[in-house]
Parts: C-alpha cells; structure tokens; sequence
C-alpha cells in the first residue's frame, strides 16, 4: 500500500540516503507534511462550502447572496474567518471553563482524523490504512464526545438538550452509516480506502453504487444517515435554532465557535467524500493511480472532487428545502426503517455475491 | 448515598428566544424532550394603549391602533373607525368604504403570508418563509403607494380614508391578487404544503375540539381551524362585507384531526386565496370618483353612551367597546384582541407533547407579542 507518507519517505530517502540517525526524523517529516497539507485543504474546504452554501441558499431564496468581498464574494470566508478570530472570547462564569476549552477541539480533530483514509484521487491519501473504512466510522463518531462536553459544560439548558440530542442522533444512526458501508466491504473483502476506489472504475456501471440493487439501496441509506450524522436539516436538532435557540454551541462566541463551525462544514465534506469514494467510484479513472503522470493523477483529484462536491451540492440543497423532522420521528426512522432495510442490504448482498461469484449486475460490461 | 430522582428541568423560554414571535416568555416545564406544562408570562408588552385612549382626542388615536397589531394595523384602524362611526351617527362615503376594504384584505393577505411564513421558519423550513416575504414586499410597496407607510399604516380616518387609491394603484393590486391566487399559491403548496415532513409535524399535534375553541373564546383562523365556520364579515357584516360574494374556509382534518395544527395553516392559506377575491370584486365594484371622506365638526365629540363593536382582523375577532361621556376624549376605552385568547389555550394544549410541538403550536395560533399585551 502506498500513501503520500510513504512516497515522501522514499523519496527522502532517495534524495539524503537512508540512515539510521536520520529516519526518525524521516519518518516524522513525512508524516507532518501530509498533515499539515489536509489541515490547510480541510479550512479550504470548509470555507468554501460556508461560501457555496450563502450563494446557493440565496438562489434558492431570490436574494443575491455575499457579493462585497472580492469578486462574486469568494473571500467572504476568509473575511469571515478574520472575524471570528477577532471577536471577544466568552466563557460563562458559572461554565465548566476546562471541559468548555476542550470541546471544540475534540468536534474539530476527530473531524480532521477522518480525512486522512480519505483518497483524494491516484496517490494523494494521507495514509492508506488497511481499516480505513474501520477508522472513519470510528473517527467521526468521536464528534459526540465533543457535543456533549459542550452541551454540559456551557452549563445552559438548551445547551445541555442540544448535546443530548447530538448524543442520541449520532449513535443511533452510527449503525445504519456503518452497515451500510458494510455491504461494500463484503464485495471487496477490504477496508483499504485505496484499495475500494482501485476495485470500481470509471464508468458509472463499474461503480459500487450499481454493483447490485442492495448496494444502491444501501447507498441512499448511507446518504440520508450521514445528513443525521453531519447535524444537517431535515436533522439539525442539535442546534434546531427555533427550538433550541441554537443548540450545544449556544455559549460559544470568536474561534471556539469558529472551531465548531468549521468541523460542520468539514464534516458535510468527509461524508460526501466517503460516499463518492465508497459508492461512486472515487477518483478511479482506470488507470493505474501510482505510475502514471503527473497529469493523470491530478484528473484523478478533479474527478474525485467533482463528485464529491456535486454530493455536498446535495446536501446543501435538501436542508434549505425541508423542513426539520421532529425528534421521535427521526428515531423511529433510524431504528424502525433504516437499520432493518440495512441489515437487509447487508445479508442480500452476500447472497449476492454467493449466487453470482461476486459479479456485477453489469459484469459482462464491466468485463 | 444521595438517591437520584428523575428531575423535572424548568426551562425558561423567552422573553428572548427564536420561535416566541416578539417578547413573549414561557415557563417550560420539561422531562427530556417531553413537556409537562408550558406556563406563559405575559405583560412584556404592555405599553398602555387602553389608557392611552382616555387621554386623547378620538381621532388622534388613530396612530395607537396601528401598533395594537403592527402586522395588520389596517384592520385595526378600520375597527376603532367604525366604533366611533357608529356611536357619533357617521357614515363613511361609498367609496371610502370600498378602499378601506381594499385595505383592509390587502393586510389580511400580508398578515396570513407572514403568520404562514414564520410557521414555516419555525420548523426549520428557511425557504417557504423568504417566498412568502416576497410576496408580502409587493403588499408592502402597494400600502406604501396607497398611504405612504409600509407598515402603521394609519391610513381610515374617522369618517372615511385619509388618501384617494393614486394613479396605477388599482391595476397594480389587481396583478398581485392574480398572481398570488392563480400562480404563487400553488408553487407555495407544491413546495411545502404537502411536503411530508410538514404533514408529519403538523397533522395530529395542538388538537382543539370545536367544544374547546368555544370554550377557551378562540377567534378568527384558530376558530375556523377547529370547523367552526364563524365569520364576522359573513356572519355580522360590518362595513360593505355584506356585498362580496366568498368563502369562509374551515378545517375539516385534512391530513389528520379536525382542529390540528395543520388545519389551521391550512386555513390561513386558504383564507389567502378568499381575500384575494375580495379585493378582486371590491376592485371592480369600486365608483370612480367620489367623496372619500366624510367632514366631521371640529372639535369633533360623540354624544354620552356606550357600543361594542367587534371587526374581523387577521387574527380574530377585534373588538371596541367604547364609553363616551360626552366629550372629546373616550371615558373608557377597552380593546378585546385575539392573540390573547389564542394565547390561553397554550398552556392546555402543550401538556404532554414535545418541545418541538410547542414551537408548531405556538406558530400555528399565530400569536403575535404586542396584541396580547396592548
């Protein structure tokens, strides 16, 4: 398996030798250089969804949107960020002050652990675990740990249900994100993330997605859990504005609520990236992503980001359509509907794959 | 060892919270999600106005009714117009009459878009609410032409209006009743009316038995809500009603039971549609040219006695009850409003439901702050 890390590694060594008095230090750097690079791409990201968001939202609503900052307003982002920054930092006297600093980080760093199985298209993944699938699961759902300590420790009612609603919403539909996924593990017998995108194709009939019928059900499963996931509408109620004023982050003010902010945004792009990449073929364009040029691994990136992005699109479009579900309605659809239908996918498609030898509906296309 | 007992959470909600529609504060009494009790606190609003009345001449008034409801102060002129009409012998000119109807359904129309619309926000549904102010921007641009304000109107005087409709005002409401009757509403609906997120969080939540909105004096789209068709522009036609050929839509459990919440959005929409055909035929009934207005003596007093008089606004029965002592100003002044019966039922109807329902509750009875308190 190969990732960004390990491709820096050799080349490092390549270039200064391989030494034992300098591979530690190799070992870091090529660890470091990846991080910092998702860091960066994530903020990117994520600031250019808040963007995306504002300009499709106000086409939706007949208004104009941000248009001062820049042309078409493409830095209102950044401008944004910079206040944040710059806004009084408020922590309430009677709040948890410890717990109350720590929450934010949690939400933003278990957001950003999850990037780094993400393939973003021929080499570029910051590591190519071999439980990648595994780790975002696991990963994402650390974000809970974060709402809660929040919800507790602003020590505000509405904060305090808003993480326990976050609590609830996540756990339950953790199960149907992850049986879903499930289903496409049984067909490759692997959690690599690279190795997943390396088994579909560039062609939509070559994509997991149209392996079988129960995978296409699964992936629609997928998508809607992880808008519950994500705290998106028609999911949002753990910062539902009209009823819980603004749900766990009511006591957050400057970057703490920048921080939470960031992660929401960053997370409607993990779960958009994981459904292109698991589900859609990624950024597979039947070539082989490690020795190919320069330019094929960048139409690998574009690729895989269109899609990506045309998911996000998604999500940004159904939450300013619908209206909010109410809270025991969006339970009884996880445990009433969506775990049983995923379970059902689930157990379907190996019977599947035993009655076909593991083949496609279109395996004669497909080859 | 401490024992743990399940706790009941007091949750203050409002005076300043999202969904409280103004200042409005209730006393939550909450198990988790599950609400036991739901107390409102009223009187953050209060500004006087009754007393107000005592101490000033009848027609400087006028101006207070516009804040009595600023979201549909029209209809508040044209009720306290019409108490001091009709206890000083007045009649308002024929055309007066028909612009204040114009008026007065421009405004129910403006006032349905937005209860409807903050209904919607309510829920979470962003998109409906910025479709409805849209189209109460047009509403508002036409009251601007009639009278020059957008929003205290201040536009019927005590025996008549104060300004002729001006030059392409007729035509321009008449395109904007079609446009709303004939195309927006059914983009409105096709959008979120029979969306099934909002049936799901609308049908079957906030039930009130035609027994319990007469119980609790319930008026106006919460009344007919519970299928009670009661109207006083049909039942008790005040002005020029009586000419106008509509509908009083009441609920019938569309998607759910007689009386729910969803019945009475569902009513308000239609209501929409039923104002648009007044203003429709008041547009083409309209004379010409005429009086819009009739001379009252200065310093303009009513003779001793007493009158209720009661109008349909937006939200309900409205009504007057006046007591002239014979001078220039009111002896006594009382002002009976919707919203304040709509608000009493509150506290019944959020037993046992969640907290969610009671933002669909408190939306569905449209209750607006500033007429609760006066």
């Amino acid at each position: 398996m190969y990732s960004l890390a390990d491709i820096i590694y050799r080349r490092m060594t390549e270039t200064f030798g391989a030494s034992d008095f300098l591979e530690p230090l190799f070992t870091i750097v090529s660890y470091l250089l990846p991080c910092i690079a998702i860091l960066g791409i994530v903020s990117l990201i994520s600031g250019a969804l808040t963007l995306l968001e504002r300009k499709i939202s106000a086409d939706i609503q007949n208004r104009i949107g941000p248009n001062r900052v820049g042309p078409f307003g493409i830095f209102q982002f950044i401008v944004d960020g910079v206040k944040l920054l710059l806004k009084e930092d408020i922590i309430p006297d009677a709040a948890d002050k410890k717990l109350f600093r720590l929450a934010p980080y949690i939400v933003f760093s278990s957001t950003v652990l999850a990037v780094i199985v993400i393939p973003f298209g021929g080499p570029f993944i910051v590591a190519d675990l071999n439980i990648g699938l595994l780790f975002i699961v696991v990963v994402s759902s650390l974000v809970v740990v974060g709402f809660m300590m929040s919800g507790w420790a602003s020590n505000n009612k509405w904060a305090l249900l808003g993480g326990i609603r976050s609590a609830a919403q996540i756990i339950s539909y953790e199960i149907p994100v992850a049986l879903s996924l499930l289903t496409v593990a049984l067909i490759t017998g692997t959690f690599s993330m690279q190795e997943i995108v390396k088994q579909q194709g560039l062609y939509p009939w070559q994509w997991f997605i149209l392996h079988n019928p129960f995978t296409f059900i699964a992936f629609f499963i997928y998508f809607v859990s992880s808008l519950a996931e994500i705290n998106r509408l028609p999911f949002d109620f753990p910062e539902a504005e009209s009823e819980l004023v603004s749900g766990y982050n009511t006591e957050y003010s400057g970057m703490r609520f920048g921080f939470f902010f960031v992660a929401e945004f960053a997370n409607i792009f993990v779960s958009a990236a994981l459904a292109a990449a698991v589900f859609l073929g990624g950024g597979n364009i039947g070539i082989d992503p490690y020795n190919s040029p320069l330019g094929y691994k960048l139409l690998m990136a574009l690729v895989f980001f269109a899609k990506a992005l045309s998911l996000c699109l998604v999500t940004i479009w159904v939450r300013w359509t619908l209206p909010r579900l109410r809270i025991d309605h969006m339970m009884s659809l996880c445990w009433k509907y969506f775990i049983p239908i995923s379970v059902f996918c689930l157990v379907l498609t190996a019977a599947w794959l035993v009655a076909f030898k593991g083949n496609s509906v279109f395996w004669r296309i497909a080859g | 060892m401490t024992e743990f007992a399940l706790e009941e959470m007091i949750l203050n909600m409002g005076p300043h919270h999202p969904s409280t529609h103004g200042v409005l504060r209730f006393i939550v009494r909450t198990d988790g999600e599950m609400m036991l009790r739901a107390t409102p606190d009223v009187g953050f609003l209060h500004r006087g106005i009754e007393k107000i009345a005592e101490l000033m001449p009848y027609e400087s008034f006028m101006p207070y009714t516009d804040r009595i409801d600023y979201l549909s102060s029209l209809n508040c002129n044209l009720g306290y117009a019409l108490t001091v009409e009709r206890l000083a012998g007045i009649e308002a000119p024929e055309k007066a009459e028909y612009l204040r109807v114009i008026g007065a359904e421009l405004t129910r129309i403006g006032s349905h878009l937005i209860a409807v619309g903050a209904l919607l926000l309510d829920l979470g549904a962003v998109t409906p609410f910025v479709h409805a102010l849209r189209e109460r921007e047009t509403y508002n641009s036409l009251m601007e032409m009639l009278c020059g304000a957008r929003l205290t109107h201040h536009y019927v005087r005590i025996g008549g209006v104060a300004f002729d409709a001006p030059d392409g005002f007729i035509e321009k409401a008449l395109s904007f009743v079609n446009h709303l009757e004939y195309e927006f509403l059914d983009e409105f609906n096709k959008l979120i009316s029979f969306n099934s997120i909002l049936i799901k969080r609308l049908a079957n939540v906030g039930i009130i038995t035609p027994e319990k909105a007469l119980e609790f004096t319930l008026v106006g789209p919460n009344l007919r809500g519970s299928g009670i068709k009661f109207d006083l522009r049909k039942d008790e036609p005040y002005s020029i009603y009586d000419r106008f050929d509509f509908e009083i839509p009441s609920g019938s459990g569309k998607f759910g039971v007689q009386g729910d919440a969803y019945d009475r959005y569902w009513v308000r929409i239609e209501e929409i549609k039923q104002s648009c055909r007044i203003v429709r035929q008041a547009i083409n009934q309209m004379p010409e040219h005429g009086e819009i207005k009739t001379k009252i003596s200065k310093p303009f007093k009513i003779p001793a006695g007493e009158i209720y008089v009661r109008t349909e606004c937006p939200r309900g029965e409205l009504g007057f009850y006046l007591i002239s002592a014979g001078g220039k100003t009111p002896y006594r002044l009382k002002i009976r409003t919707g919203s304040f019966s709509a608000m009493t039922i509150i506290e019944e109807l959020s037993e046992g439901v969640m907290v969610a329902d009671l933002v669909a509750i408190i939306g569905s009875l449209d209750v607006v702050a500033p007429e609760i308190d006066r």
